[in-house]
């Protein structure tokens, strides 16, 4: 069995907080839309290697490319990353799209949080810094997040 | 992430993500997500493949016209990683037969290390005083192989942790040195834990922590799942 298939079954059924319902947001058109990658990789661009937001999360200029993987989790592939950032982290592949006008525009800013949380009640980032990320991108004029883990 | 996804809608967000792992999708319900079966740490498929990558995202932009929620949707292509196939990579030969054999191996990958540095100007080994400090902070994780207690390490438990994710990264940018290509995913690590004499002593020196009933802090990040325990 591969590595992936034996950490897919460790935490397939791991528990999940319960929204109760799922609310969706009409998406304006593509081409107008500005857009903004929240990646839970714990990403940073301050060089300094290592998570101390817990379930806060750390802005990243759209334009920094030297970031550094903080990710508490050993149990995923980290040579994709170290060779080329946009296949967990898709910038450059953002800004291509909104150069041909697919997309309206990229953020100013994208933002990362830890994928690896202990407390899967996730008091913090319900209560504080999700809605002040959110906030953040709000602010900025966003109105498309696109989402990835690692 | 789904979380996430949850409360940038309920803020006024319209959200898509990429899901690597279907069931947690399934039970969070998150508005929209592409499910793409694909290693994880690569979310979106191929390292250094523009055109592959667009298709994902092509997808998934593709779910943010759907209201039906929760939408999730199966990307066609799959990926597999390839952790069974460790990197076929050529270590340097001994250099100082009075090192410990790790010690020894990680000084003679230091110019590889080095020439990705100054072709990339990047690096991920920023702590412990960088590549330059590793060799210092591999003789303490020795002397804990060797039986030393790991309070004695001057290290905390998060910090012997972190080294381990340290030297894991040095390697892997090795290898991407050394192989002149982007490996399939695993392979590297693979390469790292069933190669190496760095492997090696990060198995036995998780081994040593466990027996001495260190903190998960302490051990639980110098293997990866999936990889052979000491």
């Amino acid at each position: 069995m591969s590595s992936d298939a034996i950490v897919r079954r460790s935490v397939e059924s791991l528990d999940a907080f319960d929204f109760g319902t799922t609310a969706a947001v009409a998406a304006p058109p593509l081409a107008e839309a500005r857009v903004a990658i929240v990646t839970t990789a714990g990403l940073r661009a301050d060089g300094l290697g290592r998570w101390s937001e817990g379930q806060g999360f750390v802005t990243l200029p759209a334009a920094a490319r030297d970031l550094q993987l903080a990710h508490l989790s050993v149990n995923f592939d980290r040579s994709g990353l170290l060779a080329d950032l946009n296949v967990a982290y898709p910038a450059d592949r953002l800004d291509e799209l909104a150069a041909q006008g697919v997309i309206g525009s990229v953020a100013t800013n994208h933002l990362s949080f830890m994928g690896a949380q202990p407390d899967h009640t996730l008091t913090t980032m319900r209560l504080d810094t999700g809605p002040a990320a959110a906030r953040q991108l709000l602010a900025d004029g966003v109105d498309v997040v696109l989402l990835t883990p690692v | 992430m789904s979380a996430l996804a949850h409360i940038f809608e309920q803020a006024g967000l319209a959200t898509v993500g990429l899901s690597l792992v279907r069931g947690q999708a399934e039970r969070a319900r998150p508005p929209r997500m592409l499910h793409v079966e694909f290693p994880l740490g690569r979310p979106l498929g191929r390292p250094g493949d523009p055109a592959f990558q667009h298709r994902v995202l092509d997808a998934a932009f593709a779910l943010l016209a759907r209201t039906d929620v929760p939408v999730l949707v199966d990307h066609p292509e799959v990926i597999v990683d390839e952790s069974d196939a460790p990197l076929a990579c050529t270590l340097p030969p001994r250099h100082d037969p009075s090192l410990h054999p790790a010690v020894d191996e990680l000084i003679g990958l230091r110019p590889a290390w080095r020439r990705r540095f100054e072709a990339t100007g990047h690096t991920g080994v920023v702590r412990f005083g960088g590549a330059d400090g590793l060799p210092a902070m591999v003789e303490a994780l020795v002397r804990i192989e060797q039986g030393a207690p790991w309070q004695d390490s001057g290290l905390g438990a998060p910090e012997l942790g972190q080294l381990a994710v340290e030297l894991r990264t040095f390697y892997e940018e090795v290898a991407l040195e050394l192989a002149g290509h982007t490996p399939a995913a695993r392979q590297s690590e693979s390469w790292l834990y069933r190669e190496t004499e760095m492997g090696l002593l990060l198995r036995r020196v998780q081994a040593a922590l466990k027996a001495a009933e260190a903190p998960r802090d302490a051990w639980f990040r110098f293997v990866p799942t999936g990889q052979p325990p000491a």
